[in-house]
C-alpha cells in the first residue's frame, strides 16, 4: 500500500515536471527574449520601414529608391570595392599562406606572426595613414616624388577605387591567410607525397592537388572578406568622400547624419540596409554550402612533416618581398601615425624642433573630447563584453546542449547576429530605441551599448558554442546521476569547463570594441563619442595632429591588450 | 644482381640515429618486409628509398642505377624514381574521381589517350574497381579507397612497389582479404615489394624475406620460416609470435632459475631451483652469467607428475575457444602454455610438470 502510494507520487512528479514551467523553459525563454529584443526587433524594423509605407506593403517604392542615381551608385560601388578587395586579399593571403607553410622561407614563424598583425590594426586608422602618405597633393610620398624627384603630378592617388581596394586588402587579407594556413598545416602530407611518387613535380602538385584541396578554405575566407568589405565603413569614409565615392554604409551614414533622421533619409537607409542584409545572408549561405559540400577529409593521422619546397635562388628575393610587404603595409603607416601625432601643426616637416609629445599629453589629460572618448570606449567595451559573454554562454548552452521544445526558434535567431552588418544594426537600433516605441535612448551611451551587444553577440555565440561542443554530454549526465540538479550541474561542471570559451568571448569583444567605428559613428552624441568616432571626427574637422595622436594611443592600447591576452591564453594552455 | 640495394644507409635527425648503417638487397620480383615496433626506423628507411627523406650517409641503388648518395651529392627526386607507393591513410585525393585518381600518374607522363585508356582498364579490372570508376572516393569504404591507392600505384606498371603499412587502417577480415589481393597482383605484374609493417603475421604471410629492425639497427634478415625457427636474438624471438622467457643465472657452476625481481644494484639472484638436465644450455651462452631460456606457449607439453621437467603450479586457466590458455608459476616466474581444447590439461591450482619442445637460449636478460 505504502509502496503503491510512493509510486503514484513519483509518477505525478514526473508528469508535473514535464508539463510545468521548469528551469529549462526559463532559460529558453530568456535566451529567445534577449535575441528578439537585441537583434530581431531592430532587423525587423528595418524591413518593416523599407517595405511598409503609409500602412501598406510597397515594393515599387523600394525599387524607385534603389534606382535613384545616388543609391544605385552606392550599391555598385560596394560591389566593385568588395569584389576587388576579395580578389586581391585572396591572392595575397593564399600566396603568403603557401609561402610560410610549404616552403623553406627563412624566419617563417616570425613572418606568420607578422602577417596576422593587420588583424589587430583598425583599418580606418590605416586609411588615415595612407591618406597622409598618398593623398594627391599633400601626401608625403607624392610630395617627395614631386619636389625631390621632379615628378609632374602625384604617383598615386589614394582617393580612388584602386586606393580604397589596396588599403582594404592590406587589412583584410589575414582572413584568407589564417584559413589557408590552417588547412595547409592540417592537411595529410601523404596526399601530396602520393602525387610526387606518381611522377608529379612540385608545381604540378601545387596546382592539381594542394590548391584544389584547400579551395574550400580559400573560398570560405574569400566570402568572409566579401561580407566584411560590402559592409565596411571606415576605409571608404576616410578615402572615398573626397572624390564622391560612397558605398552602402557610408551613404547610410551620410543620409542619416545630414538630415538628422528625416523620413526620406530613413527610408533610403532602410532600403540600403535591407540590400546589405540580403547579400550578407546570401554570402553566408554560400559559405555554408561550400564548407559542407567541399569539406574534404584531408586531416592527417600520424604523419611526417609536409615536404618543403626548396626556394633555392628565389629564397632571398621572396624573403625580401615579405619584409618589404610588412614594412610597407604595417610599419610605414604606423610610423606615420605616430610621427604626425607628434607634430605641432600638420604640414610641418618631420624635424626634431617640430616633434614633441605635447599632442599625446593634451589628448590624454587635457582635451575633454578625447578624454571622454577613451573613457566611453573602455567602459562601453567592458560592459558590452561582460553582458554579451554571459548572454552568449546561456544561449549557446540552449542551442548546443539542451533538448527542449522551441529550440528551433532559438537556432534561427542565433544565426541572425552573424549576418547583420554593423551599420544595419546601428540603423535598426535607431529605429527601435528612439522613442517611437516608448523607450528613448537616442543620444545616450545606452543606445551604443545595446548596439554593441547586438553587434558582438555573434562572437560570443561562436566562442561559447565551440567551448560547449567540447564538453561531452556524459560529463553532465554523470553529475545528474550523482544527484546534482540542473543548476548545480551548470554551476559546478559546465561553467568551469567552458570558462576558457567565456574568456575568449570577453576578449574577442572588448578589444574590437576599443576601435569600433561603424556602429558608434551612427549613434554618437557630442558627449558620447568613442575613440573611433573621436579619431574620425577630429580628422574631418581638420585637427589632423590630434586625431593622429589619439590614433597612436588607440594603437598602443590595442597592441598592449592583445599581447596581454596572448600571454594569458598561452599560460592558460600550458 | 639484386634490384634494390641499400649500402650503409644511415639517417640521423639531430642527435638521434633513426637508421644505423643499414644494408639490404631486394631481388627482382621479391616481396621483402621490414618489420619492427613503431619508431624502429622502418618507415624512415622506406621513405629514404622513396626519396622523401635525404640520407645522412650511405647509398641506394635501383636496377643498377644510383638514386641517392649524400657523398656524391646525388639525389633523384621522388617523382623521377618511377615507384608505386601505397600509404597507410590511403592518400586518395578526395577532389578527383576514382578514375582520375588512378589516371593521375599516367597523365603526368603525358601518355597518349589510347594508351591511358588501355592501362586504366587493366588497372581498374585488376583491383575490381571497374564499376566504381566514376565514383567519388568519399563514397568508398576503407577497402575501396585502398584499392584505388593500389590501382594508382599499379597504373605506371612500376618495377618496385613501396607499401607503408597499407592494411593497418582496415578492419581485420578485410586485412586478410587485401593481403591475398596484393600477393595476386604481384604474381600478375611481377614487381618487387618493399613492405613496412608492425604486424608480424602480415609479414609472415606475404613475404619472401623479412627484415627485423629495432631502434634503427637490423636484427635479422631471413625467410619467414628461418626468422621463426632460428631467431637471431631475444628481440626477434619476442617480436615474432607469442613467447616465454625464463631468466636464469649461473651459481657456482650450476644453472638455476633467477629470482623474479632484480636486486637494488640491478642484478638477479638465483633461487636455488636447478634446471632439469635437458634444459641446461650448451655452447650458445657459454661465459654468460645471466641469460634467458625462451620457448613458445604452443611448443610446451604437460607431463605426468613423476617425469623430469620444469615444475610449476597452474595459476590461471582460460578457455579461448579453439585453444586453452594456461598461466603457470615456475619458481616465481610466469610461463604461458597454450594447448588445443581437446588436449587434457591441469586445472587452476594444480601442480604440473612442463616439457619445452623447442627451447632457445639467449645470452641476454630481460630489460
Amino acid at each position: 500500500m505504502n509502496d503503491k502510494l510512493m509510486n503514484d507520487i513519483e509518477v505525478m512528479n514526473g508528469i508535473t515536471r514535464r508539463r510545468g514551467f521548469g528551469t529549462a523553459q526559463i532559460i529558453l525563454f530568456l535566451s529567445i527574449a534577449i535575441l528578439v529584443v537585441v537583434v530581431a526587433v531592430p532587423v525587423l524594423l528595418i524591413f518593416f520601414n523599407a517595405f511598409w509605407v503609409n500602412g501598406e506593403f510597397n515594393v515599387r517604392d523600394v525599387a524607385r529608391i534603389i534606382r535613384e542615381p545616388d543609391t544605385w551608385r552606392a550599391l555598385v560601388n560596394s560591389l566593385i570595392i568588395a569584389t576587388g578587395t576579395t580578389i586581391g586579399s585572396t591572392l595575397v593571403g593564399t600566396f603568403f599562406a603557401w609561402l610560410v607553410t610549404r616552403t623553406d622561407l627563412p624566419y617563417k614563424r616570425f613572418m606568420k606572426a607578422m602577417f596576422l598583425v593587420p588583424f589587430m590594426l583598425p583599418s580606418f586608422i590605416g586609411a588615415l595613414a595612407w591618406k597622409m602618405l598618398l593623398s594627391p597633393r599633400a601626401g608625403f610620398i607624392n610630395r617627395f616624388f614631386m619636389t625631390q624627384l621632379g615628378f609632374d603630378g602625384p604617383v598615386f592617388n589614394i582617393y580612388s577605387y584602386a586606393g580604397i581596394i589596396l588599403v582594404e586588402v592590406m587589412y583584410l587579407f589575414p582572413f584568407v591567410f589564417i584559413q589557408v594556413c590552417g588547412a595547409l598545416e592540417r592537411m595529410d602530407p601523404t596526399l601530396e607525397e602520393s602525387a610526387r611518387i606518381s611522377g608529379a613535380g612540385l608545381f604540378t602538385i601545387t596546382r592539381k592537388i594542394t590548391i584544389p584541396l584547400v579551395m574550400p578554405s580559400i573560398l570560405s575566407g574569400a566570402l568572409l572578406i566579401m561580407l566584411y568589405s560590402m559592409a565596411h565603413f571606415g576605409t571608404v569614409a576616410v578615402l572615398g568622400i573626397e572624390n564622391g565615392i560612397f558605398n552602402i554604409p557610408t551613404l547610410i551614414y551620410q543620409r542619416i547624419h545630414q538630415s538628422a533622421g528625416s523620413f526620406a533619409s530613413i527610408r533610403t537607409g532602410t532600403v540600403l540596409a535591407t540590400v546589405l542584409v540580403i547579400s550578407a545572408a546570401l554570402i553566408l549561405w554560400l559559405q555554408g554550402k561550400i564548407l559542407s559540400k567541399g569539406h574534404y577529409q584531408i586531416i592527417a593521422g600520424k604523419s611526417f612533416r609536409p615536404m618543403e619546397l626548396k626556394l633555392r635562388a628565389l629564397r632571398f628575393p621572396l624573403l625580401l618581398l615579405c619584409v618589404a610587404y610588412i614594412a610597407f603595409t604595417i610599419v610605414l603607416p604606423t610610423v606615420v601615425i605616430f610621427l604626425v601625432g607628434g607634430l605641432k601643426t600638420y604640414g610641418l616637416p618631420f624635424t626634431w624642433e617640430n616633434l614633441s609629445l605635447d599632442n599625446y599629453k593634451f589628448v590624454l589629460f587635457d582635451y575633454k573630447v578625447t578624454k571622454d572618448a577613451i573613457w566611453n570606449s573602455v567602459t562601453l567595451g567592458f560592459s558590452a563584453a561582460v553582458i554579451t559573454m554571459f548572454a552568449g554562454v546561456m544561449i549557446s548552452y540552449v542551442i548546443v546542449k539542451m533538448k527542449v521544445r522551441g529550440k528551433g526558434i532559438l537556432e534561427f535567431l542565433g544565426m541572425l547576429p552573424f549576418s547583420v552588418p554593423g551599420s544595419v544594426i546601428a540603423l535598426g537600433v535607431i529605429l527601435a530605441w528612439s522613442g517611437r516605441y516608448g523607450v528613448n535612448l537616442y543620444n545616450t551611451v545606452w543606445i551604443i551599448l545595446v548596439a554593441y551587444i547586438a553587434r558582438y553577440m555573434a562572437f560570443s555565440l561562436r566562442a561559447n558554442g565551440a567551448a560547449l561542443e567540447q564538453v561531452h554530454d556524459s560529463l553532465m549526465e554523470a553529475a545528474r546521476v550523482c544527484g546534482a540538479t540542473m543548476w548545480q550541474t551548470l554551476k559546478d561542471i559546465v561553467l568551469p569547463l567552458v570558462r576558457p570559451g567565456m574568456l575568449a568571448a570577453f576578449f574577442l569583444i572588448f578589444l574590437p570594441s576599443l576601435r569600433e567605428l561603424t556602429v558608434s559613428i551612427m549613434l554618437y552624441a557630442p558627449t558620447t563619442r568613442t575613440i573611433g568616432v573621436a579619431i574620425y571626427t577630429l580628422n574631418e574637422d581638420g585637427e589632423t595632429v590630434r586625431s593622429a595622436a589619439l590614433a597612436g594611443i588607440a594603437l598602443i592600447l590595442i597592441v598592449v591588450g592583445q599581447t596581454l591576452i596572448n600571454r594569458f591564453t598561452e599560460k592558460g594552455r600550458g | 644482381m639484386s634490384h634494390v640495394r641499400l649500402v650503409n644507409v644511415t639517417k640521423r635527425f639531430g642527435s638521434v640515429t633513426a637508421v644505423d648503417s643499414l644494408n639490404m638487397e631486394i631481388e627482382k620480383g621479391e616481396c621483402f618486409s621490414m618489420l619492427g615496433p613503431s619508431g624502429c626506423g622502418k618507415t624512415t628507411t622506406l621513405r629514404m628509398v622513396a626519396g622523401f627523406e635525404d640520407l645522412t650517409d650511405g647509398e641506394i641503388h635501383v636496377g643498377g642505377r644510383l638514386i641517392s648518395s649524400p657523398k656524391k651529392n646525388y639525389y633523384l627526386p621522388p617523382e623521377k624514381r618511377d615507384f608505386g607507393m601505397v600509404f597507410q591513410a590511403f592518400a586518395v585525393w578526395p577532389h578527383l574521381s576514382v578514375y582520375e585518381n588512378v589516371a593521375f600518374p599516367l597523365r603526368i607522363r603525358n601518355l597518349p589517350a589510347a594508351e591511358i585508356e588501355k592501362r586504366m582498364k587493366d588497372a581498374l579490372a585488376s583491383t575490381n574497381l571497374t564499376g566504381a570508376a566514376n565514383d567519388s572516393p568519399a563514397d568508398l569504404s576503407g577497402g575501396g579507397k585502398q584499392r584505388v591507392a593500389l590501382a594508382r600505384a599499379l597504373a605506371i606498371n612500376p618495377d618496385v612497389m613501396l607499401l607503408d603499412e597499407p592494411l593497418s587502417s582496415l578492419d581485420p577480415h578485410l586485412r586478410e582479404e587485401m593481403r591475398f589481393e596484393i600477393k595476386d597482383l604481384q604474381r600478375k605484374y611481377g614487381f618487387s615489394i618493399i613492405y613496412v609493417t608492425h604486424d608480424q603475421s602480415e609479414a609472415m604471410a606475404l613475404s619472401d624475406r623479412i627484415l627485423v629492425m629495432k631502434l634503427g639497427v637490423v636484427q635479422q634478415i631471413d625467410t619467414p620460416l628461418e626468422v621463426y625457427n632460428n631467431p637471431a636474438n631475444r628481440f626477434v624471438f619476442s617480436f615474432i609470435g607469442l613467447s616465454n622467457f625464463l631468466e636464469l643465472v649461473r651459481v657456482g657452476g650450476r644453472v638455476v632459475l633467477a629470482e623474479n625481481r632484480l636486486t637494488e644494484d640491478g642484478l638477479r639472484r638465483g633461487t636455488g631451483i636447478d634446471l632439469p638436465p635437458e634444459l641446461v644450455p650448451g655452447e650458445a651462452v657459454r661465459g654468460a652469467e645471466a641469460f634467458s631460456l625462451a620457448s613458445r606457449p604452443s611448443e610446451i607439453d604437460f607431463l605426468g607428475a613423476g617425469e623430469s621437467g620444469l615444475r610449476g603450479v597452474v595459476t590461471r586457466r582460460a578457455f579461448l575457444g579453439e585453444i586453452v590458455d594456461y598461466r603457470v608459476d615456475v619458481g616465481g616466474q610466469e610461463m604461458r602454455v597454450q594447448k588445443g581444447r581437446r588436449a587434457p590439461g591441469p586445472e587452476a591450482g594444480e601442480a604440473c610438470v612442463l616439457r619445452l619442445n623447442r627451447p632457445f637460449w639467449f645470452a641476454e636478460s630481460a630489460e
